[in-house]
């Protein structure tokens, strides 16, 4: 059964935030498109782990600030 | 019609060029063998057609979606760049979508593989086998390249 994913980001805040960079330096530092930068930040795209951090990176802010999923903090 | 103007550039939306030529392969396809099907069936005789009055146009239509395919790519490309737009860059999700899209297409170039195979065990006649592997190209472009679009627009799925 296809799901969609269920990873969320702040990656929209986090770029107001940082000096409100935009889709297109984001997607420039990254190395992605700003297509893929969109398709992220709206939900319909989970990048890969190395994307993630790259993304984080450009952001200034830890990988876990920066995106997030439900199971987190759930105790094991 | 917001899509028109998203293939040409004219406000970005944010459609890619990957999901860009997915929609011009879906057209030029499409066209090409409404194109020949209606050259095979304004024909008189009454099928199947002898080899000299369907082959010219077979070949000719893939032929000229191949060659119009790559102009349009061409002009948008052109268009893109008097507008100053980026385009040609492939990343991960690109070539995820590319793959998917690859792969529902492929199967169907099987299934065409399959059904002239079957006809020609059967000593079907080979307008029948040809067709039948024209139509399975036809679907695996048309069907491949919807993949496409659809994951692009939709998001991609996890499993």
């Amino acid at each position: 059964m296809v799901k969609p994913t269920r990873v969320t980001n702040s990656i929209r805040t986090l770029r107001f935030h940082a000096n409100e960079m935009t889709q297109v330096e984001l997607a420039e530092k990254v190395g992605v498109t700003r297509q893929t930068i969109i398709a992220i930040e709206q939900g319909k795209y989970s990048p890969s782990l190395e994307v993630a951090f790259q993304i984080a990176a450009a952001l200034g802010v830890r990988l876990d600030e920066a995106f997030t999923h439900p199971t987190i903090g759930e105790s094991a | 019609m917001s899509v028109i103007i998203d293939i040409l550039g004219e406000q970005d939306h944010g459609m890619a060029s990957e999901e860009r030529s997915s929609w011009v392969m879906v057209v030029v396809a499409t066209t090409a063998y409404v194109i020949y099907l209606s050259l095979v069936l304004s024909e008189s005789a009454t099928l199947p057609l002898a080899p000299s009055v369907y082959g010219w146009p077979l070949l000719g239509t893939i032929l000229g979606a191949i060659v119009v395919a790559v102009l349009a790519e061409i002009g948008l490309a052109i268009v893109d760049g008097l507008r100053g737009r980026k385009t040609g860059r492939r990343d991960e999700r690109d070539r995820r979508i590319d793959q998917l899209g690859e792969y529902t297409g492929q199967a169907f170039v099987v299934v065409g593989a399959l059904a002239a195979m079957i006809l020609a065990i059967l000593e079907v006649d080979s307008f029948w086998i040809a067709n039948a592997v024209y139509l399975a190209f036809v679907l695996s472009a048309v069907l491949g390249s919807i993949t496409k679009i659809a994951l692009y627009r939709g998001g991609l799925p996890t499993w």
